[in-house]
């Protein structure tokens, strides 16, 4: 189920901003692969080609391909609602849809796949899911109330609950504890252990320790200077990144002396 | 120096503060001070047309059934106007936030609102003069071939000034308020909401529905009741357009239609002297706690909607 991706000479354009260049990257399957670097590095644009979420923005395209388990996701044949069917994403903040229930929250990816569900089946994957997110035993008595009530952490494992109840093969992760306090975000990191034994994750972080904990292969993105696009400076195993790294600018970077 | 101090010891009270502070009661004030001297006035002009017979009420013989055709024919017009134009204030609201390219929605968006600009009178003279003659046909194949449902049971009018018309009237009048007003709330969806949709592989639609409606729906029920209040009180092109007759009937498309207070006022308050006089205020009393009672429903409606929220 899960798959590995393939990223070669990927170019990625706001209309004629250049904004990510030239990344070259090969994600291992069922593995945690975190991306670091400062803010405005490009992590997150990257991140968000690999559902192509960021042609929500107008104007946004990429040149260089990006290949899941061999087939593109750039073809022309690819309709981007598949793509992100098959890869789930969580994000920075916890969003919940406001109206719904913590039961329809859960369901919400497959009522768009699937209209009809037998109740059975429904609750089923809502267990499952909710359990698969680690949530389960906290909201199994308050299912029809709001996902709204949940706290901030208990928000975005609902979420985590979300994109894995349509089973997809990448699990994308946005800075998903940046909001959190320190024990909801302990609660995340068990879960993404816990997860990369069936999805591929990539996890976009600000926290290095964090990279350090919960990733195997670790990726550094930097500006090449002010204005100009960000790039892929070194991907390499967690373990290595953070004791020798190859690049003196990764090093710096991660012993704090950025720059 | 601009500052003053009190002689209390309490805090130093600036004199800026204190002259905006009394400005902004003031000004709050006056509403209040409108609004009562409104419902004053009505009720003292409209009290003597309790005592009125049919001399004063058109034939009618107390004042009740003289204000109750007028309330239905109010209500009858204002409901239909608003079930043409919600759907579609929403369809232009969503294509102008969500769909169109950014240029051209600021372009219709500036149009729409330019609807709001055209006085009421333009409004009436089109719908007597164009709408009315085109819709003509359109009954009378109605009356002919959908006689068996009430509301167009026929005969189909000949001049096309019925409450249909009127109603299709007042539905473009009222679009802009309420096409304004979702505008507005769809827009401010928030980003995050969409995106969740949209990374669950939502197409445009789906994603609408998910994060966009729900998002926006007190917004929408209170666009439709500030709509609904517009309708309700619209008087210049109902006057015009409706060839009105003061019956009660669902018939929508034939010739004897019935009236709206506002429309009825309009048409015969210069005409009008004592009792009768006291008699349409008392039916603009009505209508000022129809109004009422729309805009009290619709802040319960959009409370309830959000729990929790102020």
């Amino acid at each position: 189920m899960a798959k590995s991706i393939d990223v070669s000479d990927l170019n990625i354009y706001y209309g004629d901003f250049l904004a990510v260049e030239g990344v070259n990257m090969t994600i291992t399957a069922r593995s945690v692969t975190a991306l670091i670097g400062p803010s405005g590095c490009g992590k997150s644009t990257f991140l968000r080609t690999l559902n192509r979420m960021h042609e929500v923005i107008p104007g946004a395209r990429v040149e260089g391909k990006v290949l899941v388990d061999g087939q593109s996701l750039y073809d022309s044949a690819v309709d981007p609602v598949e793509v992100r069917r098959m890869v789930g994403m969580v994000f920075q903040r916890p969003n919940p849809f406001p109206t719904m229930s913590i039961y329809e929250n859960v369901l919400a990816g497959l009522r768009l796949n699937n209209k009809k569900l037998s109740k059975s089946d429904a609750d089923a994957v809502v267990e499952k899911a909710l359990r698969g997110a680690n949530l389960w035993n906290e909201v199994k008595d308050r299912l029809t109330k709001p996902g709204m009530g949940l706290s901030g952490g208990q928000q975005q494992r609902l979420c985590i609950a979300r994109a894995i109840a349509v089973e997809p093969q990448i699990l994308l992760m946005d800075e998903p504890c940046s909001a959190l306090d320190p024990i909801s975000t302990s609660a995340i990191e068990d879960l993404i252990h816990e997860l990369k034994e069936q999805y591929t994750i990539v996890i976009v972080t600000h926290n290095m320790q964090q990279a350090a904990r919960v990733s195997e292969d670790t990726a550094f993105f930097n500006l090449a200077g002010a204005g100009k696009p960000g790039r892929l400076v070194e991907m390499n195993p967690t373990k290595k990144i953070f004791s020798v790294p190859d690049e003196e600018a990764t090093e710096a970077y991660i012993s704090g002396r950025f720059g | 120096m601009s500052t003053v101090t009190t002689g209390t010891g309490s805090p130093k009270r600036r004199l800026g503060d204190l002259v905006f502070a009394n400005l902004t009661r003031a000004a709050g004030l006056t509403i209040l001070i409108a609004l009562a001297g409104v419902g004053i006035f009505l009720t003292v002009e409209g009290i003597p047309a309790f005592g009125a017979g049919p001399d004063d009420l058109k034939g009618h013989s107390n004042l009740l059934t003289y204000v109750a055709p007028l309330v239905f024919g109010t209500l009858l017009a204002a409901v239909i106007a608003l079930l043409i134009a919600v759907p579609l204030a929403l369809g232009v609201a969503l294509s102008i936030s969500h769909y169109a390219p950014r240029r051209i929605a600021a372009g219709v968006g500036y149009l729409v609102d330019l609807l709001a600009a055209v006085p009421s009178v333009v409004y009436g003279l089109w719908g007597i003069a164009v709408l009315g003659p085109k819709l003509v046909p359109v009954y009378k194949w109605l009356a002919s071939h959908f006689d068996w449902i009430p509301f167009f049971a026929g005969p189909a009018s000949n001049t096309g000034r019925t409450i249909f018309t009127a109603s299709i009237v007042l539905a473009l009048m009222v679009l802009p308020i309420v096409t304004a007003i979702t505008r507005e709330i769809f827009a401010q969806t928030p980003r995050l909401n969409e995106e969740a949709a949209l990374a669950l592989g939502a197409t445009r639609w789906e994603m609408i529905r998910l994060a966009v409606l729900p998002y926006g729906r007190s917004g929408i029920v209170s666009a439709a009741m500030l709509g609904l209040g517009r309708a309700l009180g619209e008087t210049m092109a109902v006057a015009m357009v409706l060839s009105a007759s003061g019956v009660v009937t669902w018939n929508l498309i034939s010739a004897t239609n019935p009236s709206t207070i506002a429309a009825n006022i309009a048409l015969t308050f210069a005409d009008a002297t004592g009792t009768a006089r006291n008699a349409l205020i008392a039916s603009g009393l009505v209508l000022f706690l129809i109004t009422f009672v729309v805009n009290f429903s619709a802040r319960a409606i959009v409370s309830r909607y959000e729990p929790g929220s102020k």
